[in-house]
Protein backbone atom coordinates (compact mmCIF):
# COMPACT_ATOMS: atom_id res chain seq x y z
CA UNK A 1 0.00 0.00 0.00
CA UNK A 2 1.64 3.04 -1.61
CA UNK A 3 0.27 6.20 -0.30
CA UNK A 4 1.16 9.84 -2.09
CA UNK A 5 -0.16 13.01 -0.28
CA UNK A 6 0.39 16.32 -2.29
CA UNK A 7 0.81 19.20 0.29
CA UNK A 8 1.33 22.85 -0.92
CA UNK A 9 2.39 26.04 0.76
CA UNK A 10 -0.40 28.70 2.13
CA UNK A 11 -0.16 32.21 3.47
CA UNK A 12 -0.97 31.94 6.90
CA UNK A 13 -4.92 32.88 7.33
CA UNK A 14 -3.64 35.87 9.30
CA UNK A 15 -1.22 37.32 6.45
CA UNK A 16 -2.00 40.55 5.48
CA UNK A 17 -3.64 40.46 1.73
CA UNK A 18 -1.97 42.89 -0.54
CA UNK A 19 -1.23 43.30 -3.83
CA UNK A 20 1.70 45.15 -6.18
CA UNK A 21 2.76 45.77 -9.60
CA UNK A 22 -0.38 47.23 -10.83
CA UNK A 23 -2.38 44.48 -8.79
CA UNK A 24 -0.83 41.45 -10.19
CA UNK A 25 1.43 40.41 -7.50
CA UNK A 26 0.40 38.77 -4.18
CA UNK A 27 2.86 41.27 -1.38
CA UNK A 28 4.97 37.85 -0.13
CA UNK A 29 7.00 40.37 2.42
CA UNK A 30 6.34 39.35 6.41
CA UNK A 31 3.78 36.81 5.27
CA UNK A 32 3.89 33.46 7.22
CA UNK A 33 3.84 30.52 5.03
CA UNK A 34 2.31 27.09 6.26
CA UNK A 35 1.47 24.08 4.84
CA UNK A 36 -2.50 24.25 3.89
CA UNK A 37 -4.41 23.00 6.70
CA UNK A 38 -6.54 21.02 4.85
CA UNK A 39 -3.64 18.91 4.01
CA UNK A 40 -1.97 18.63 7.02
CA UNK A 41 -4.53 18.03 9.23
CA UNK A 42 -6.93 15.65 7.80
CA UNK A 43 -4.91 13.98 4.85
CA UNK A 44 -1.37 13.64 5.95
CA UNK A 45 -2.36 12.83 9.33
CA UNK A 46 -5.06 10.24 7.51
CA UNK A 47 -2.13 8.82 5.61
CA UNK A 48 -0.03 8.64 9.03
CA UNK A 49 -2.53 6.80 11.07
CA UNK A 50 -3.25 4.15 8.54
CA UNK A 51 0.34 3.44 8.70
CA UNK A 52 0.32 3.56 11.91
CA UNK A 53 -2.18 0.63 11.90
CA UNK A 54 -0.12 -0.93 9.40
CA UNK A 55 -2.34 -0.71 6.55
CA UNK A 56 0.02 1.49 4.23
CA UNK A 57 3.71 0.77 3.54
CA UNK A 58 4.73 3.92 2.52
CA UNK A 59 3.87 7.50 2.48
CA UNK A 60 5.48 9.75 -0.06
CA UNK A 61 4.40 13.42 0.11
CA UNK A 62 4.71 15.88 -3.26
CA UNK A 63 4.48 19.67 -3.39
CA UNK A 64 4.64 21.02 -6.80
CA UNK A 65 6.59 24.67 -6.17
CA UNK A 66 9.87 26.74 -6.04
CA UNK A 67 12.52 26.20 -3.37
CA UNK A 68 11.23 28.07 -0.66
CA UNK A 69 8.18 25.14 -0.39
CA UNK A 70 11.19 23.31 1.16
CA UNK A 71 11.22 24.48 5.06
CA UNK A 72 7.01 23.34 4.19
CA UNK A 73 7.92 19.94 3.00
CA UNK A 74 10.06 19.40 6.26
CA UNK A 75 7.74 20.19 8.37
CA UNK A 76 5.10 17.66 6.99
CA UNK A 77 7.70 15.03 7.20
CA UNK A 78 8.38 15.64 10.93
CA UNK A 79 5.20 14.48 11.16
CA UNK A 80 5.50 11.45 9.73
CA UNK A 81 5.78 10.36 5.76
CA UNK A 82 8.78 8.67 4.46
CA UNK A 83 10.04 10.70 1.50
CA UNK A 84 9.12 14.05 -0.39
CA UNK A 85 8.88 14.82 -4.10
CA UNK A 86 9.59 18.52 -4.65
CA UNK A 87 8.70 19.32 -8.61
CA UNK A 88 10.47 22.36 -9.25
CA UNK A 89 8.01 24.90 -10.93
CA UNK A 90 6.02 27.48 -9.90
CA UNK A 91 2.82 27.62 -11.34
CA UNK A 92 -0.98 28.83 -10.33
CA UNK A 93 -3.12 26.91 -13.01
CA UNK A 94 -4.36 24.29 -11.40
CA UNK A 95 -4.08 21.86 -14.37
CA UNK A 96 0.00 22.48 -14.41
CA UNK A 97 0.34 21.77 -11.19
CA UNK A 98 -2.26 18.16 -11.52
CA UNK A 99 -0.33 17.34 -14.38
CA UNK A 100 2.93 17.27 -12.23
CA UNK A 101 1.23 15.78 -9.80
CA UNK A 102 -0.25 12.85 -12.57
CA UNK A 103 3.05 12.11 -13.89
CA UNK A 104 4.60 11.68 -10.19
CA UNK A 105 1.70 9.31 -9.30
CA UNK A 106 1.51 7.49 -12.67
CA UNK A 107 5.14 6.52 -12.38
CA UNK A 108 5.47 5.43 -8.82
CA UNK A 109 2.35 3.11 -8.83
CA UNK A 110 0.47 4.77 -5.46
CA UNK A 111 -2.60 2.88 -4.48
CA UNK A 112 -4.00 6.13 -2.90
CA UNK A 113 -3.36 9.45 -3.62
CA UNK A 114 -4.73 11.98 -0.97
CA UNK A 115 -5.30 15.88 -1.28
CA UNK A 116 -6.66 18.40 0.74
CA UNK A 117 -10.46 19.71 -0.08
CA UNK A 118 -8.51 22.90 -1.33
CA UNK A 119 -5.89 25.37 -0.50
CA UNK A 120 -6.86 28.13 1.57
CA UNK A 121 -5.12 30.95 -1.03
CA UNK A 122 -6.36 30.19 -4.53
CA UNK A 123 -9.61 28.18 -3.27
CA UNK A 124 -9.39 26.01 -6.12
CA UNK A 125 -11.04 22.92 -5.17
CA UNK A 126 -9.71 21.44 -8.12
CA UNK A 127 -6.04 19.49 -8.55
CA UNK A 128 -8.10 15.92 -6.46
CA UNK A 129 -10.45 16.10 -9.66
CA UNK A 130 -8.11 16.86 -12.06
CA UNK A 131 -5.12 13.79 -10.78
CA UNK A 132 -8.08 11.71 -10.90
CA UNK A 133 -9.15 12.06 -14.49
CA UNK A 134 -5.45 11.64 -16.10
CA UNK A 135 -4.76 8.56 -13.87
CA UNK A 136 -8.39 7.86 -15.07
CA UNK A 137 -9.12 6.64 -11.43
CA UNK A 138 -12.32 7.35 -9.46
CA UNK A 139 -12.38 10.48 -7.13
CA UNK A 140 -13.87 11.22 -4.01
CA UNK A 141 -14.28 14.91 -2.73
CA UNK A 142 -14.60 16.27 0.68
CA UNK A 143 -13.80 13.05 2.49
CA UNK A 144 -14.72 12.73 6.16
CA UNK A 145 -14.09 9.51 6.98
CA UNK A 146 -11.59 6.62 5.29
CA UNK A 147 -10.91 3.32 6.10
CA UNK A 148 -9.33 0.37 4.58
CA UNK A 149 -10.81 -3.34 3.73
CA UNK A 150 -8.09 -5.21 1.93
CA UNK A 151 -7.91 -3.27 -1.43
CA UNK A 152 -11.81 -1.76 -0.81
CA UNK A 153 -12.01 1.65 0.80
CA UNK A 154 -15.00 2.44 2.78
CA UNK A 155 -15.30 6.54 2.31
CA UNK A 156 -17.58 9.11 3.69
CA UNK A 157 -18.29 12.57 2.10
CA UNK A 158 -20.32 15.16 2.30
CA UNK A 159 -23.35 15.49 -0.01
CA UNK A 160 -25.87 18.98 0.42
CA UNK A 161 -27.17 18.66 3.94
CA UNK A 162 -25.50 15.24 4.95
CA UNK A 163 -22.94 12.51 4.03
CA UNK A 164 -22.73 9.84 2.31
CA UNK A 165 -20.93 6.51 2.61
CA UNK A 166 -19.80 4.72 -0.26
CA UNK A 167 -16.91 1.81 -1.60
CA UNK A 168 -14.78 2.21 -3.74
CA UNK A 169 -12.05 -0.39 -4.94
CA UNK A 170 -7.79 0.66 -5.32
CA UNK A 171 -6.44 2.74 -6.54
CA UNK A 172 -8.54 5.94 -5.73
CA UNK A 173 -8.07 9.90 -5.29
CA UNK A 174 -9.40 11.48 -2.43
CA UNK A 175 -9.48 14.87 -1.17
CA UNK A 176 -9.46 15.44 2.82
CA UNK A 177 -11.66 17.68 4.97
CA UNK A 178 -12.71 18.45 8.70
CA UNK A 179 -13.92 14.62 10.22
CA UNK A 180 -11.09 12.89 8.07
CA UNK A 181 -8.65 13.23 11.33
CA UNK A 182 -7.53 15.45 14.15
CA UNK A 183 -4.77 18.00 13.80
CA UNK A 184 -1.27 16.75 15.35
CA UNK A 185 1.48 18.85 16.63
CA UNK A 186 5.64 17.57 15.30
CA UNK A 187 7.36 15.97 18.31
CA UNK A 188 11.04 16.78 18.80
CA UNK A 189 12.00 12.84 17.34
CA UNK A 190 10.03 13.85 14.02
CA UNK A 191 11.61 17.11 13.97
CA UNK A 192 14.73 15.33 14.33
CA UNK A 193 14.02 12.64 11.84
CA UNK A 194 12.40 14.88 9.12
CA UNK A 195 16.26 16.63 8.92
CA UNK A 196 17.61 13.43 7.39
CA UNK A 197 14.45 12.08 5.43
CA UNK A 198 14.96 12.06 1.64
CA UNK A 199 13.96 14.84 -0.39
CA UNK A 200 14.20 14.34 -4.22
CA UNK A 201 14.09 17.56 -6.12
CA UNK A 202 12.62 16.62 -9.66
CA UNK A 203 12.13 18.86 -13.18
CA UNK A 204 8.35 19.14 -14.20
CA UNK A 205 7.33 17.90 -17.25
CA UNK A 206 6.46 20.10 -20.39
CA UNK A 207 2.65 21.16 -19.71
CA UNK A 208 0.95 24.04 -21.14
CA UNK A 209 -1.03 25.87 -18.28
CA UNK A 210 -5.03 26.88 -19.30
CA UNK A 211 -4.97 29.71 -17.49
CA UNK A 212 -3.71 32.76 -16.00
CA UNK A 213 -4.15 35.42 -13.09
CA UNK A 214 -5.16 39.18 -14.59
CA UNK A 215 -5.23 40.72 -11.77
CA UNK A 216 -6.07 41.04 -8.20
CA UNK A 217 -8.55 42.92 -6.63
CA UNK A 218 -9.59 44.32 -2.86
CA UNK A 219 -12.90 43.72 -2.23
CA UNK A 220 -14.82 47.05 -1.77
CA UNK A 221 -14.59 48.04 1.88
CA UNK A 222 -17.39 47.92 4.17
CA UNK A 223 -18.95 51.08 4.83
CA UNK A 224 -18.87 50.40 8.36
CA UNK A 225 -20.95 48.85 11.32
CA UNK A 226 -24.66 50.53 11.32
CA UNK A 227 -25.50 50.12 15.64
CA UNK A 228 -28.69 49.50 17.09
CA UNK A 229 -29.29 50.27 20.80
CA UNK A 230 -29.25 47.32 22.84
CA UNK A 231 -33.11 48.28 24.27
CA UNK A 232 -34.34 48.50 20.80
CA UNK A 233 -33.94 45.05 18.94
CA UNK A 234 -37.05 44.94 17.34
CA UNK A 235 -35.49 48.38 15.12
CA UNK A 236 -32.83 45.53 14.15
CA UNK A 237 -35.56 43.27 12.54
CA UNK A 238 -36.99 46.88 11.10
CA UNK A 239 -33.99 47.78 9.20
CA UNK A 240 -33.00 44.01 7.86
CA UNK A 241 -36.50 44.00 6.20
CA UNK A 242 -37.13 47.29 4.88
CA UNK A 243 -33.47 48.71 4.31
CA UNK A 244 -31.48 45.24 3.41
CA UNK A 245 -34.40 43.72 2.42
CA UNK A 246 -32.78 40.30 3.44
CA UNK A 247 -36.49 38.79 4.77
CA UNK B 1 -20.71 27.66 -30.49
CA UNK B 2 -22.98 27.36 -27.68
CA UNK B 3 -23.17 27.54 -23.83
CA UNK B 4 -24.22 24.25 -22.08
CA UNK B 5 -25.41 24.23 -18.33
CA UNK B 6 -25.26 21.47 -16.27
CA UNK B 7 -28.32 21.10 -14.28
CA UNK B 8 -27.68 19.08 -10.80
CA UNK B 9 -30.46 16.88 -9.31
CA UNK B 10 -30.83 15.36 -6.22
CA UNK B 11 -33.80 12.65 -5.83
CA UNK B 12 -35.44 13.74 -8.76
CA UNK B 13 -35.25 17.37 -8.13
CA UNK B 14 -33.15 19.99 -9.66
CA UNK B 15 -31.37 21.74 -7.00
CA UNK B 16 -31.86 25.96 -6.11
CA UNK B 17 -27.99 26.18 -7.14
CA UNK B 18 -28.64 25.20 -10.76
CA UNK B 19 -31.18 27.75 -11.58
CA UNK B 20 -28.23 30.27 -10.63
CA UNK B 21 -26.41 28.62 -13.41
CA UNK B 22 -28.75 28.31 -15.46
CA UNK B 23 -29.45 32.38 -15.75
CA UNK B 24 -25.88 32.93 -15.72
CA UNK B 25 -25.62 30.51 -18.25
CA UNK B 26 -28.38 32.56 -20.60
CA UNK B 27 -26.92 36.04 -20.23
CA UNK B 28 -23.33 34.22 -20.73
CA UNK B 29 -24.78 33.05 -24.04
CA UNK B 30 -26.61 36.38 -25.19
CA UNK B 31 -23.02 37.93 -24.03
CA UNK B 32 -21.21 35.78 -26.88
CA UNK B 33 -24.75 35.89 -29.40
CA UNK B 34 -25.20 31.87 -28.96
CA UNK B 35 -28.47 29.60 -26.70
CA UNK B 36 -27.94 28.04 -23.95
CA UNK B 37 -28.76 24.33 -23.65
CA UNK B 38 -28.88 21.85 -20.52
CA UNK B 39 -28.21 18.85 -19.83
CA UNK B 40 -29.60 16.80 -17.04
CA UNK B 41 -28.20 13.93 -16.02
CA UNK B 42 -30.31 10.83 -14.66
CA UNK B 43 -34.40 10.69 -13.89
CA UNK B 44 -35.45 13.98 -12.95
CA UNK B 45 -39.62 14.28 -11.96
CA UNK B 46 -39.44 18.28 -12.11
CA UNK B 47 -41.17 19.94 -15.59
CA UNK B 48 -37.65 20.99 -17.28
CA UNK B 49 -39.29 22.76 -20.38
CA UNK B 50 -39.14 24.91 -17.71
CA UNK B 51 -35.97 26.20 -17.46
CA UNK B 52 -36.85 28.25 -20.67
CA UNK B 53 -38.14 30.79 -17.80
CA UNK B 54 -34.47 31.28 -16.98
CA UNK B 55 -33.49 31.62 -20.73
CA UNK B 56 -32.40 27.50 -21.50
CA UNK B 57 -33.50 27.22 -25.04
CA UNK B 58 -33.26 23.41 -25.16
CA UNK B 59 -33.04 20.37 -22.15
CA UNK B 60 -30.79 17.38 -22.90
CA UNK B 61 -31.87 14.54 -20.55
CA UNK B 62 -30.16 11.28 -20.58
CA UNK B 63 -32.64 9.37 -18.07
CA UNK B 64 -31.08 6.65 -17.57
CA UNK B 65 -31.17 5.09 -14.08
CA UNK B 66 -27.07 4.36 -13.71
CA UNK B 67 -27.20 8.30 -13.58
CA UNK B 68 -29.56 8.68 -10.46
CA UNK B 69 -26.67 8.65 -8.59
CA UNK B 70 -23.81 11.37 -8.36
CA UNK B 71 -20.51 9.98 -10.14
CA UNK B 72 -18.08 12.32 -11.25
CA UNK B 73 -15.99 10.30 -13.38
CA UNK B 74 -19.49 8.43 -15.41
CA UNK B 75 -20.69 12.20 -14.93
CA UNK B 76 -17.45 13.39 -16.98
CA UNK B 77 -17.51 10.97 -19.81
CA UNK B 78 -21.15 12.06 -20.93
CA UNK B 79 -20.82 15.66 -20.32
CA UNK B 80 -18.03 15.38 -22.56
CA UNK B 81 -20.14 13.52 -25.31
CA UNK B 82 -22.57 16.21 -24.63
CA UNK B 83 -20.01 19.13 -24.93
CA UNK B 84 -18.57 17.51 -28.46
CA UNK B 85 -22.43 16.98 -29.62
CA UNK B 86 -23.06 20.93 -29.17
CA UNK B 87 -19.76 22.20 -29.78
CA UNK B 88 -20.43 24.10 -26.68
CA UNK B 89 -17.24 26.63 -25.99
CA UNK B 90 -18.69 27.48 -22.49
CA UNK B 91 -19.89 24.83 -19.51
CA UNK B 92 -21.62 26.04 -16.79
CA UNK B 93 -22.09 24.60 -13.59
CA UNK B 94 -22.37 25.01 -9.60
CA UNK B 95 -19.73 24.96 -7.48
CA UNK B 96 -21.31 22.75 -4.60
CA UNK B 97 -20.26 19.79 -3.63
CA UNK B 98 -21.09 17.77 -6.91
CA UNK B 99 -19.54 20.73 -9.28
CA UNK B 100 -16.40 20.09 -7.31
CA UNK B 101 -16.01 16.73 -8.50
CA UNK B 102 -17.31 17.34 -11.99
CA UNK B 103 -16.09 20.66 -12.83
CA UNK B 104 -12.18 19.75 -12.50
CA UNK B 105 -12.32 16.02 -13.99
CA UNK B 106 -14.13 17.88 -16.68
CA UNK B 107 -11.47 20.45 -17.55
CA UNK B 108 -8.89 17.36 -17.33
CA UNK B 109 -10.84 15.49 -20.30
CA UNK B 110 -11.31 17.95 -22.17
CA UNK B 111 -8.11 20.26 -21.44
CA UNK B 112 -10.56 22.84 -20.53
CA UNK B 113 -9.44 26.13 -18.37
CA UNK B 114 -11.74 26.47 -15.48
CA UNK B 115 -12.57 28.96 -13.28
CA UNK B 116 -13.41 27.10 -10.19
CA UNK B 117 -16.19 29.26 -7.98
CA UNK B 118 -16.75 32.30 -10.44
CA UNK B 119 -18.93 35.21 -9.19
CA UNK B 120 -19.34 37.41 -12.16
CA UNK B 121 -20.30 37.21 -15.53
CA UNK B 122 -16.89 36.76 -17.59
CA UNK B 123 -15.67 40.05 -19.31
CA UNK B 124 -15.29 39.42 -22.49
CA UNK B 125 -13.41 42.77 -24.23
CA UNK B 126 -10.21 41.59 -23.88
CA UNK B 127 -10.12 38.43 -23.85
CA UNK B 128 -12.01 36.11 -21.84
CA UNK B 129 -11.73 36.58 -17.93
CA UNK B 130 -13.83 35.68 -14.80
CA UNK B 131 -13.37 36.67 -11.37
CA UNK B 132 -13.40 34.39 -8.63
CA UNK B 133 -12.32 34.60 -4.82
CA UNK B 134 -9.48 33.89 -3.51
CA UNK B 135 -7.58 33.92 0.21
CA UNK B 136 -10.81 32.26 1.71
CA UNK B 137 -12.70 35.52 0.82
CA UNK B 138 -10.10 38.24 1.53
CA UNK B 139 -9.65 39.40 -2.27
CA UNK B 140 -10.74 38.44 -5.81
CA UNK B 141 -8.62 37.16 -8.80
CA UNK B 142 -9.32 38.11 -12.60
CA UNK B 143 -8.76 34.97 -13.98
CA UNK B 144 -8.02 34.94 -17.66
CA UNK B 145 -8.78 31.21 -19.73
CA UNK B 146 -6.96 30.70 -22.69
CA UNK B 147 -8.45 28.05 -24.38
CA UNK B 148 -11.36 27.12 -26.48
CA UNK B 149 -13.16 25.44 -24.48
CA UNK B 150 -14.01 27.40 -21.01
CA UNK B 151 -15.24 25.73 -17.83
CA UNK B 152 -16.96 27.68 -15.28
CA UNK B 153 -18.41 26.64 -11.56
CA UNK B 154 -20.54 29.49 -9.85
CA UNK B 155 -20.60 30.29 -6.50
CA UNK B 156 -23.40 29.77 -4.48
CA UNK B 157 -25.69 32.74 -4.28
CA UNK B 158 -23.14 34.98 -6.62
CA UNK B 159 -25.80 35.55 -9.34
CA UNK B 160 -28.99 36.52 -8.96
CA UNK B 161 -31.91 34.28 -10.76
CA UNK B 162 -34.28 36.01 -13.03
CA UNK B 163 -37.12 34.46 -14.51
CA UNK B 164 -39.55 35.71 -17.99
CA UNK B 165 -41.66 34.36 -19.96
CA UNK B 166 -40.34 31.09 -21.84
CA UNK B 167 -40.31 27.52 -22.63
CA UNK B 168 -37.19 25.01 -23.19
CA UNK B 169 -37.64 22.09 -25.91
CA UNK B 170 -37.04 18.70 -23.80
CA UNK B 171 -35.21 15.77 -26.01
CA UNK B 172 -33.07 12.64 -24.96
CA UNK B 173 -29.49 12.88 -25.45
CA UNK B 174 -28.21 9.48 -26.62
CA UNK B 175 -25.17 9.00 -25.00
CA UNK B 176 -22.65 5.92 -23.50
CA UNK B 177 -22.35 5.28 -20.64
CA UNK B 178 -20.27 4.01 -18.56
CA UNK B 179 -20.56 2.26 -15.31
CA UNK B 180 -19.79 4.33 -11.96
CA UNK B 181 -16.94 3.07 -10.18
CA UNK B 182 -18.02 4.07 -6.55
CA UNK B 183 -20.96 2.79 -5.20
CA UNK B 184 -22.76 4.32 -2.89
CA UNK B 185 -23.89 2.66 0.57
CA UNK B 186 -25.56 4.81 2.50
CA UNK B 187 -26.90 8.59 2.56
CA UNK B 188 -27.64 10.53 5.66
CA UNK B 189 -29.44 13.30 5.01
CA UNK B 190 -30.26 15.58 7.93
CA UNK B 191 -33.76 16.50 6.81
CA UNK B 192 -35.88 19.03 7.93
CA UNK B 193 -33.45 21.58 8.11
CA UNK B 194 -32.24 23.96 4.85
CA UNK B 195 -28.49 22.77 4.10
CA UNK B 196 -25.97 25.20 5.30
CA UNK B 197 -24.00 25.43 1.47
CA UNK B 198 -27.42 26.18 -0.08
CA UNK B 199 -28.87 28.71 2.67
CA UNK B 200 -29.48 32.32 2.38
CA UNK B 201 -30.01 32.85 5.38
CA UNK B 202 -27.78 31.35 8.57
CA UNK B 203 -28.26 32.06 11.88
CA UNK B 204 -24.68 31.35 13.86
CA UNK B 205 -24.03 30.91 17.88
CA UNK B 206 -20.27 31.00 19.58
CA UNK B 207 -19.19 30.65 22.79
CA UNK B 208 -20.96 33.50 23.74
CA UNK B 209 -24.09 31.45 24.40
CA UNK B 210 -22.40 29.97 27.02
CA UNK B 211 -23.82 26.26 26.17
CA UNK B 212 -25.65 23.96 24.05
CA UNK B 213 -29.20 24.07 26.11
CA UNK B 214 -29.16 27.74 25.06
CA UNK B 215 -29.68 27.02 21.09
CA UNK B 216 -33.03 27.21 21.27
CA UNK B 217 -32.77 31.00 20.74
CA UNK B 218 -30.65 30.13 17.32
CA UNK B 219 -33.21 27.46 16.16
CA UNK B 220 -36.46 29.82 16.83
CA UNK B 221 -35.15 32.58 14.72
CA UNK B 222 -33.83 29.90 12.44
CA UNK B 223 -36.89 28.51 11.70
CA UNK B 224 -39.25 31.76 11.92
CA UNK B 225 -36.71 32.84 8.79
CA UNK B 226 -36.52 29.12 7.01
CA UNK B 227 -32.63 29.99 7.89
CA UNK B 228 -29.89 27.46 8.69
CA UNK B 229 -27.89 27.29 12.03
CA UNK B 230 -24.17 27.37 11.91
CA UNK B 231 -21.89 27.88 14.28
CA UNK B 232 -18.18 28.54 15.18
CA UNK B 233 -15.49 25.97 15.84
CA UNK B 234 -14.96 26.45 19.25
CA UNK B 235 -18.38 25.22 20.15
CA UNK B 236 -17.87 22.71 17.87
CA UNK B 237 -14.98 21.33 19.24
CA UNK B 238 -16.87 21.93 22.84
CA UNK B 239 -19.67 19.64 21.00
CA UNK B 240 -22.01 21.75 21.32
CA UNK B 241 -23.39 21.20 18.07
CA UNK B 242 -22.50 19.13 15.43
CA UNK B 243 -19.24 19.61 13.03
CA UNK B 244 -20.99 19.94 10.02
CA UNK B 245 -22.48 23.40 11.40
CA UNK B 246 -18.96 24.62 11.59
CA UNK B 247 -17.76 27.35 9.52
CA UNK B 248 -14.83 29.25 8.85
CA UNK B 249 -11.04 28.41 7.86
CA UNK B 250 -11.52 24.18 8.67
CA UNK B 251 -14.79 24.71 8.20
CA UNK B 252 -17.48 25.17 5.55
CA UNK B 253 -17.76 28.14 3.96
CA UNK B 254 -20.81 30.26 3.20
CA UNK B 255 -22.23 32.82 1.13
CA UNK B 256 -25.54 34.04 2.33
CA UNK B 257 -27.82 36.99 1.81
CA UNK B 258 -27.68 37.08 5.59
CA UNK B 259 -25.04 35.76 8.53
CA UNK B 260 -26.66 36.46 11.34
CA UNK B 261 -23.58 35.74 14.28
CA UNK B 262 -24.86 35.47 17.82
CA UNK B 263 -21.93 35.79 21.13
CA UNK B 264 -18.91 34.86 18.11
CA UNK B 265 -15.76 37.38 18.30
CA UNK B 266 -14.91 37.01 15.09
CA UNK B 267 -11.42 35.62 14.74
CA UNK B 268 -9.78 35.98 11.41
CA UNK B 269 -10.25 31.71 10.93
CA UNK B 270 -14.12 32.68 11.81
CA UNK B 271 -14.20 35.24 8.96
CA UNK B 272 -12.63 33.85 6.62
CA UNK B 273 -15.80 31.52 6.34
CA UNK B 274 -18.33 33.87 6.29
CA UNK B 275 -16.93 37.09 4.97
CA UNK B 276 -18.54 36.37 1.69
CA UNK B 277 -21.96 36.81 2.93
CA UNK B 278 -24.04 39.90 1.90
CA UNK B 279 -25.06 41.57 5.25
CA UNK B 280 -23.64 40.79 8.23
CA UNK B 281 -25.39 41.38 11.68
CA UNK B 282 -23.29 41.11 15.36
CA UNK B 283 -24.80 40.65 18.26
CA UNK B 284 -22.00 40.66 20.86
CA UNK B 285 -21.74 41.74 24.28
CA UNK B 286 -18.22 43.41 23.64
CA UNK B 287 -17.96 46.53 21.75
CA UNK B 288 -14.56 45.97 20.80
CA UNK B 289 -15.31 42.14 19.36
CA UNK B 290 -13.62 42.19 16.09
CA UNK B 291 -16.95 40.57 14.62
CA UNK B 292 -17.98 44.09 14.75
CA UNK B 293 -15.56 45.60 11.88
CA UNK B 294 -17.00 43.16 9.43
CA UNK B 295 -20.26 43.59 10.18
CA UNK B 296 -22.92 45.67 8.65
CA UNK B 297 -25.66 45.71 11.24
CA UNK B 298 -25.01 44.86 15.13
CA UNK B 299 -26.15 45.63 18.43
CA UNK B 300 -23.54 45.63 21.32
CA UNK B 301 -25.50 43.64 23.77
CA UNK B 302 -26.16 40.99 25.94
CA UNK B 303 -27.34 38.14 23.77
CA UNK B 304 -29.79 36.72 26.22
CA UNK B 305 -31.40 39.99 26.85
CA UNK B 306 -31.39 40.76 23.11
CA UNK B 307 -32.35 37.80 21.30
CA UNK B 308 -35.94 37.18 22.69
CA UNK B 309 -36.89 40.43 21.66
CA UNK B 310 -35.32 40.32 18.00
CA UNK B 311 -37.45 36.47 18.04
CA UNK B 312 -40.47 38.67 19.15
CA UNK B 313 -40.10 41.32 16.46
CA UNK B 314 -39.46 38.92 14.00
CA UNK B 315 -43.00 36.91 14.73
CA UNK B 316 -44.81 40.07 14.68
CA UNK B 317 -43.18 40.45 11.26
CA UNK B 318 -44.12 37.46 9.92
CA UNK B 319 -47.67 37.12 11.40
CA UNK B 320 -47.02 34.58 13.76
CA UNK B 321 -48.80 34.15 17.37
C1 LIG C 1 -5.55 27.43 12.41
C2 LIG C 1 -6.86 27.80 13.04
C3 LIG C 1 -8.04 27.53 12.35
C4 LIG C 1 -9.28 27.89 12.89
N1 LIG C 1 -10.43 27.65 12.16
C5 LIG C 1 -11.60 28.12 12.66
C6 LIG C 1 -12.81 27.97 11.92
O1 LIG C 1 -12.85 27.37 10.83
N2 LIG C 1 -13.96 28.49 12.43
C7 LIG C 1 -13.99 29.15 13.63
O2 LIG C 1 -15.08 29.60 14.03
N3 LIG C 1 -12.88 29.27 14.36
C8 LIG C 1 -11.69 28.77 13.91
N4 LIG C 1 -10.57 28.91 14.68
C9 LIG C 1 -10.73 29.40 16.06
C10 LIG C 1 -10.84 30.90 16.14
O3 LIG C 1 -9.55 31.48 16.18
C11 LIG C 1 -11.59 31.31 17.43
O4 LIG C 1 -10.94 30.76 18.53
C12 LIG C 1 -13.05 30.85 17.45
O5 LIG C 1 -13.71 31.25 16.25
C13 LIG C 1 -13.73 31.47 18.66
O6 LIG C 1 -15.08 31.07 18.73
P1 LIG C 1 -16.15 32.01 19.43
O7 LIG C 1 -16.14 33.35 18.80
O8 LIG C 1 -17.42 31.26 19.46
O9 LIG C 1 -15.65 32.07 20.95
P2 LIG C 1 -14.93 33.22 21.76
O10 LIG C 1 -13.70 33.68 21.13
O11 LIG C 1 -14.86 32.71 23.15
O12 LIG C 1 -15.93 34.43 21.71
C14 LIG C 1 -17.15 34.49 22.34
C15 LIG C 1 -17.76 35.85 22.09
O13 LIG C 1 -19.03 35.93 22.69
C16 LIG C 1 -19.20 37.19 23.32
N5 LIG C 1 -20.17 37.01 24.40
C17 LIG C 1 -19.99 36.41 25.60
N6 LIG C 1 -21.14 36.40 26.30
C18 LIG C 1 -22.05 37.04 25.55
C19 LIG C 1 -23.41 37.36 25.73
N7 LIG C 1 -24.06 37.04 26.85
N8 LIG C 1 -24.04 38.02 24.76
C20 LIG C 1 -23.40 38.37 23.60
N9 LIG C 1 -22.12 38.08 23.37
C21 LIG C 1 -21.45 37.42 24.33
C22 LIG C 1 -17.83 37.58 23.77
O14 LIG C 1 -17.73 38.98 23.88
C23 LIG C 1 -16.95 37.00 22.66
O15 LIG C 1 -16.72 37.97 21.63
C24 LIG C 1 -9.33 28.52 14.16
C25 LIG C 1 -8.14 28.77 14.85
C26 LIG C 1 -6.91 28.43 14.32
C27 LIG C 1 -5.67 28.73 15.09
N1 LIG D 1 1.38 23.21 -5.66
C1 LIG D 1 0.86 22.09 -5.14
N2 LIG D 1 1.63 21.01 -4.89
C2 LIG D 1 1.11 19.88 -4.36
N3 LIG D 1 -0.18 19.74 -4.05
C3 LIG D 1 -1.00 20.77 -4.28
C4 LIG D 1 -0.54 22.00 -4.83
N4 LIG D 1 -1.59 22.84 -4.94
C5 LIG D 1 -2.66 22.16 -4.46
N5 LIG D 1 -2.32 20.92 -4.07
C6 LIG D 1 -3.21 19.89 -3.47
O1 LIG D 1 -4.49 20.00 -4.06
C7 LIG D 1 -5.46 20.34 -3.06
C8 LIG D 1 -6.52 21.22 -3.66
O2 LIG D 1 -5.94 22.41 -4.13
P1 LIG D 1 -6.76 23.49 -4.98
O3 LIG D 1 -7.34 22.79 -6.13
O4 LIG D 1 -5.73 24.51 -5.38
O5 LIG D 1 -7.78 24.08 -4.03
C9 LIG D 1 -4.66 20.93 -1.92
O6 LIG D 1 -5.35 20.79 -0.70
C10 LIG D 1 -3.37 20.11 -1.98
O7 LIG D 1 -3.54 18.85 -1.36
Amino acid sequence: MKILVCVSKTPDTTAKIAFTDNNTKFVQDGVQWIINPYDEWYALVRAIELKEKDAATTIHLITVGAADCEPIIRKALALGGDEAIRVNADSHDSFYIASQIAAIAKEGGYDLVFTGKETIDYNGSSIGGMVAELLDMPYVSLATKFDLNGTTATINREIEGGEESCEVSLPVVLSAQKGMAEQRIPNMKGIMGARTKPLKVVEPIAVTPLTSIASFEMPPAKAGVKLVAADTPEELVRLLHEEAKVF
Amino acid sequence: MSVLVIIDQSEGHIKKSSFEAATYGADVARQLNTTATAIVLGNVQDDLAALGKYGITKVLTVANDALNHFDAQAYTNVIAQAVNATSATVVVLSHNVNGKALAPRLSAKLQAGMIAGAVALPDTSNGFIVRKGVFSGKAFANISISTAVKIISLNANAYQTKTTEGSATVEAFAANIPAPRIKVTATNKITGQVPLSEAELVISGGRGLKGPENWGMIEDLASLLGAATACSRAVADAHWRPHHEHVGQTGGAVAPNLYFAVGISGAIQHLAGVNRSKVIVVINKDPEAPFFKAADYGIVGDAFEVMPKIIEAVKKLKGVA
